[in-house]
């Protein structure tokens, strides 16, 4: 097996698992590489199917490109699709920095179609290697009351035992990502040829490394404009992947306390 | 483009343990930086919030990313970051040394390859230091280097090197682990971490970087027996697919599966997958795999896919060497749910065999099983169980206790003194039938003048189970009754002259003896058997054989007294180790748990035990005494 075999079997594990053990679970499609990837990986678990909800919760400021591929997508891969509304911004707590403060919007949005559903489990695209919050995430991470995480004092995890055992009004974020890396997710969709937005790929110098919103995301200098360049720059680069996304900029501790609340 | 972009490196999970303060993470920080590994502005920031603290640089920051982290200056969870040398790509787990944060670090080495163990040079081997030594034993972990950090401050003495070295390799011994590697380092100075230290030329060993890239990958799981844990069973559309991930050995299309523990078997008719660029014939451990049988098998989630010949054991019961990691102890008779792959079970805790101090791996006798402390447990369930020793598979070999929403603990699972069941429950014949009789058990109770049964006599080796059979035979005889005693020397010189003693045999012994005493019974008799008979689960199957004419009667003294009497001088030669196995002191007993009649040859004489025995008989035995006689048809 490669090291991509690994991955993806793995992936397909953890599928499998919270399938089998979690009664009303969805999938969260933020349309970038990495949701696309685990939507893939989801058809490779179920043989060609989809078995749950695939849920964007829309903040209204993603790209137009962004729309048009969901709108495509969503289709062609016969996916069950359901869209989610996020609150105004004036609504979200006005002590976060601003960057943050609108990427709050999608927690809140988020909260809001988890009650609306009853969602006992959501699948999230995050990788350990993207954020040092996130490299301390479990695969399978419990969420509170209001969908708050404790990363203080979370389940032990081992020997892919995970926890899918949890009192009402609580649910569970997997991660059938969490373990790969970025240039594996690049590795993976030239592999299996996963259609992507064009707005990963250079124009004018410029290539978007990770797609958000629009007035918060700002693309990096870059002249991969194929999927093999891109790896190869990978390969080389020392910029990490966020550097494009203002809220991870603001204070040391403001992607910590979003996600404490339940981002992403 | 390169072959290089398209494939990924070879990938090794590496953990980080050890003592709290010992240097983890200034030990990663500099290993990181050393091997050119850190993005670029990382080093700069952790200048500037060192800076802002008014404190001298500190590479910990690097890893400990959390606010709360920083400000206390501990690691509190698991983290896991990715670097790089020339040969290869690793996963780093840093896993904290704080006692309370067990659970981490346990999350943390069981997911990992290979081990780095810190060690302070200064303050020496320490509680932690050890635990960790024996918790990676206990996960598997089987590549241990050690890492004797901070020599700068011990002015980099070789002698203080060489004494904890010695201490160390003394301690990982006696559990049975020899480390890899055992390296003089300074993390915060950087000597032989990625370069060579010049400060400490008396050493040739490896530098980290250098043990790191000389560790194997993994084992080869391929190489070992099938084992394929049914994770669902899915129908998406007209295909029925059996999903699982392969654990262990290789599966090929046509291959005879048996899956345990229900014993039903099937052919692999088709691999199947999605988007692959060919259809696949055979699938090795670790993929995640769908496929179809040749024949309609009802199957469950946690039946195991073997092949026929190498099949995992059945059992309701094992040892497991557990660490436990709940507020709540583990307590003897507390339940829970245990998982061992994708199989599920409630499990009662039967027993606390020791708890073992991990310091210095003294072993106690304890009531109950404390946070954070391991132990030696054994373990039932209602219904049969399909693993492995983990000496022989370590991925069918481990399980998880789960108490209410919380995994509790983990372990790994000893079949030693315990017997494979598979033999015993597996029906071998097929095409009998049942013939029924015309004599009733009526008709026999009303010529013999009382029922007839099984008296199940139960005991460790010198409590006086045969002196008591032949004397209770001999009064029940003499009042009239129809009665035989079954010994178990007596019936290994011809019905079970081709078993010996190993736990397998032994069980056999007791099944033949218990379907033969259960034909006594239904024939009229009143059969007396006079075996230790130690396990549960065998006394349970003789009940089953016999129905309820089964009379289990606890021959009951303690240990102490039947080692005194010695009438075989069995137990001195099993002290001194000529006989192995041997119950009570190198072989499990587990006592009745409710017996009909416990009698006390410690407490009292021989006469008032049998009395008890006699009374006991007339009670239950007469022609008339039984509300419903059952009619032979119902018990075959």
């Amino acid at each position: 097996m490669t090291n991509l075999d690994e991955l993806e079997a793995q992936s397909i594990y953890i599928f499998r698992e919270a399938f089998n053990r979690l009664e009303n679970i969805a999938m969260l499609w933020s349309l970038g590489k990495d949701s696309n990837v685990m939507i893939w990986l989801a058809r490779k678990a179920f043989f060609g199917h989809v078995p749950f909800p695939v849920v964007h919760v829309d903040t209204g400021k993603k790209f137009p490109e962004m729309y048009a591929f969901r709108d495509r997508y969503a289709k062609e891969w016969n996916l069950n699709f359901i869209r989610g509304e996020c609150p105004p911004v004036e609504d979200i707590d006005p002590s976060l920095p601003p960057a943050a403060r609108s990427a709050a919007r999608k927690t809140e949005g988020l909260k809001w179609i988890v009650e609306e559903h009853g969602f006992t489990g959501l699948f999230a695209g995050i990788r350990r290697d993207e954020q040092a919050m996130r490299a301390k995430e479990r695969v399978f991470s419990p969420r509170g009351e209001g969908g708050k995480w404790d990363f203080r004092d979370q389940p032990p995890e081992f020997w892919d035992q995970f926890k899918t055992d949890f009192p009402p009004g609580t649910h569970i974020r997997i991660h059938p990502l969490l373990h790969w890396t970025e240039i594996d997710i690049w590795r993976y969709s030239l592999r299996e040829n996963i259609p992507l937005i064009d707005l990963y790929f250079s124009k004018d110098g410029k290539r978007y490394r990770s797609l958000g919103d629009q007035d918060i995301t700002f693309p990096v200098d870059s002249d991969a404009s194929t999927l093999e360049e891109i790896i190869e720059e990978l390969e080389t680069t020392r910029v990490s992947e966020r550097a494009g996304r203002a809220m991870d900029h603001e204070a040391e501790d403001a992607f910590e306390r979003l996600r404490a609340e339940g981002y992403m | 483009m390169s072959e290089a972009a398209r494939s990924a490196r070879d990938l090794l999970k590496i953990v980080m343990v050890g003592h709290v303060d010992h240097g983890k993470s200034t030990l990663v920080g500099r290993l990181f930086h050393d091997t050119g590994s850190l993005p670029d502005g990382k080093l700069e920031a952790i200048k500037a919030m060192c800076d802002a603290r008014g404190m001298p640089f500190e590479w910990a920051f690097l890893m400990d990313a959390l606010q709360a982290e920083r400000d206390q200056g501990i690691t509190i969870d698991t983290s896991q970051i990715w670097f790089k040398t020339k040969q290869r790509d690793y996963v780093l787990i840093d896993a904290p040394g704080h006692k309370e944060f067990l659970k981490n670090m346990i999350t943390g080495a069981a997911a990992s390859d290979a081990a780095v163990l810190v060690i302070d040079a200064h303050e020496g081997v320490q509680e932690q230091s050890r635990r960790h030594g024996y918790l990676l034993h206990l996960l598997g972990v089987k590549q241990v280097a050690v890492a004797v950090n901070k020599m700068d401050l011990v002015d980099y003495s070789e002698e203080r090197f060489y004494e904890i070295e010695r201490e160390y390799t003394a301690y990982l011994a006696s559990i049975g682990v020899k480390a890899t590697y055992m390296i003089p380092v300074s993390g915060r100075e950087g000597d032989n971490v990625a370069t060579r230290s010049e400060a400490m030329p008396w050493y040739h060993g490896p530098t980290i970087v250098g043990a790191l890239d000389a560790f194997g990958s993994v084992t080869e799981l391929r190489d070992l027996p099938l084992r394929m844990p049914v994770q669902d069973i899915y129908k998406f559309d007209e295909r029925r697919i059996i999903a699982g991930r392969i654990e262990s050995g290789v599966l090929k299309v046509g291959d005879e599966l048996l899956f345990s523990p229900s014993n039903k078997r099937a052919r692999v008719k088709a691999i199947e997958s999605w988007n692959t660029p060919e259809v696949a014939v055979e699938a090795g451990a670790g993929q995640s795999v769908g496929i179809r049988l040749d024949e309609q098998l009802f199957l469950e989630r946690g039946e195991i896919a073997s092949h026929v010949t190498a099949a995992p054991v059945e059992t309701d019961v094992f040892v497991g060497r557990l660490f436990w990691l709940s507020d709540q102890p583990l307590k003897v008779g507390s339940r829970y749910t245990m998982k061992i792959n994708t199989f599920e079970a409630p499990v009662e805790v039967q027993e606390i065999k020791h708890v073992i101090d991990t310091g210095d791996l003294g072993e106690t006798v304890s009531e109950k099983v404390e946070r954070h402390a391991v132990a030696e447990v054994v373990l039932r369930t209602k219904k049969m169980m399909a693993l492995d020793s983990f000496n022989d598979l370590s991925r069918t070999g481990r399980f998880v206790l789960v108490d209410g929403y919380d995994i509790a603990g983990g372990g790994i699972i000893s079949m030693e003194g315990y017997a494979d069941q598979r033999d015993l429950i597996t029906m071998a014949s097929t095409n009998v039938t049942r013939v029924e009789h015309e004599v009733t058990d009526t008709l026999r109770a009303a010529r013999n003048g009382h029922q007839g049964g099984v008296l199940w006599f139960t005991g460790f080796s010198g409590a006086g189970k045969s002196t008591l059979a032949i004397e209770v035979e001999k009064r029940l005889f003499n009042k009239g009754y129809q009665t035989y005693v079954l010994d178990g020397d007596n019936v290994r010189h011809g019905l079970n002259s081709n078993l010996g003693f190993s736990p397998e045999d032994r069980a056999e012994n007791i099944r033949r003896v218990g379907e033969v005493a259960a034909l006594f019974g239904r024939s009229g008799m009143i059969a007396i058997t006079a075996f230790i008979s130690p396990y549960r689960s065998d006394r349970d199957r003789a009940r089953e054989a016999a129905g309820d004419r089964f009379h289990e009667i606890y021959v009951h003294a303690d240990l102490e007294i039947c080692e005194q009497r010695d009438p075989k001088g069995l137990y001195k030669k099993a002290r001194t180790g000529e006989i192995k196995d041997f119950t009570g002191i190198s072989a499990p007993y587990e006592p009745p748990v409710n017996p009909q009649l416990t009698v006390d040859t410690g407490v009292n004489d021989i006469e008032t035990c049998v009395q008890q025995i006699v009374d006991y008989v007339g009670e239950h035995f007469s022609a008339t005494s039984r509300p419903a006689v059952r009619e032979i048809t119902s018990g075959g």
